[in-house]
């Protein structure tokens, strides 16, 4: 079921979209349908800021297994690379 | 009903809620005669491909179908950057769609193929819509369910936007309701189903309900993985049997 629940997430960083890179500020997530994925449900990621005073986003959709694998993936690139990075 | 092979699909405006502007995708079977009217109306991705073909579907079937875009005022753009921006909003209001379908509904009557009568159907959130339409407005010939979640209170819910709960309307429902659901569902699960049901029943009211064993969620979307070729073809087959019967003149 289409459920509009959304988790909102503030981010400091950059995306590159359509229109090129731009600055975003934030990050809508939710499981709910895709609009491309071929799957039924889908852990959604939009990254969202402006460029030439429009919206843009970046979007992307993942499967439940991949995005949980994905978040292990980022915790990990954090912990060797701020280790890397102290040394 | 005869198949139509030859259509006409295009985006048009008609006068929605707030007499606000909104697009709609109308696609009529060509050929003389006048038409029954349908309102399909989308799920919460909005104006994907598939939504765009169910349109074309029906109309090839003999019923002049609009599917508005609930979603037109968080535009332009792309229809899945507009369906993003619109639930980051919580998606749309209750209120604005029934106001939308309603405008969508006396567009499909101001056509000169048109026969007069105009029946609903919703796929997902677009089930809870049509239903919950179908209680709200009094001109309503024939709905169709299909797989519409959320319809109690116990469900999600956003109070600003989705005030009352559709199964509330039931009572005002005056069109028949044909109502398709997967068994696999879990919203609507087959206990959401047997309680919409009982509600039904106990008002009195004209429906026909399918439950398909082996589907779940959105069993007609063939890109998706939840695709049932078999089931999807006997319940389309219900869907076109149900607007011929109540759609007819």
């Amino acid at each position: 079921m289409c459920t509009y629940i959304t988790e909102t997430a503030k981010v400091v960083g950059s995306a590159k979209g359509p229109k090129g890179w731009m600055r975003i500020e934030t990050a809508n997530i939710y499981f709910d349908h895709p609009f491309h994925a071929p799957l039924d449900h889908a852990l959604n990621i939009d990254f969202v800021g402006e460029v030439d005073g429009s919206t843009q986003r970046v979007a992307v959709e993942l499967s439940a297994e991949s995005a949980r694998a994905l978040i292990q993936k980022i915790e990990a690139a954090l912990t060797s690379g701020e280790d890397a990075h102290a040394a | 009903m005869s198949s139509y092979p030859g259509l006409t699909a295009e985006c048009v405006l008609f006068k929605g809620n707030n007499d606000d502007m909104v697009e709609g995708y109308y696609a009529k079977p060509s050929g003389k005669g006048r038409f029954p009217g349908v309102v399909l109306i989308h799920h919460a991705p909005g104006w994907d491909e598939w939504i765009l073909e169910a349109t074309r579907k029906l109309a090839q079937h003999g019923f002049a179908t609009i599917a508005p875009h609930l979603y037109h005022r968080d535009g332009p753009g792309s229809p899945d950057d507009i369906a993003a921006k619109a639930r980051a909003e919580g998606g749309v209001a209750d209120g604005q769609v029934v106001g939308d379908i309603a405008g969508a509904m006396a567009y499909l009557r101001a056509q000169p193929e048109a026969n007069g009568k105009v029946g609903l159907i919703g796929f997902c959130s677009g089930g809870r819509h049509a239903y919950l339409c179908a209680g709200s407005l009094p001109n309503v010939d024939a709905l169709v369910d299909c797989w519409g979640g959320n319809k109690f209170a116990d469900n999600k819910n956003n109070p600003a936007k989705r005030p009352v709960p559709p199964i509330e309307l039931t009572e005002k429902i005056t069109a028949p309701v044909l109502g398709i659901y997967g068994n696999d569902d879990k919203n609507p699960s087959p206990e959401d189903v047997n309680k919409t049901e009982e509600r039904l029943k106990k008002a009195g009211k004209n429906y026909e309900f399918y439950r398909y064993d082996g589907a779940g969620h959105g069993f007609f979307n063939a890109p998706r993985s939840a695709y049932r070729p078999e089931q999807a073809q006997d319940a389309w087959k219900k869907v076109f049997a149900f607007f011929e019967k109540h759609l007819s003149r």
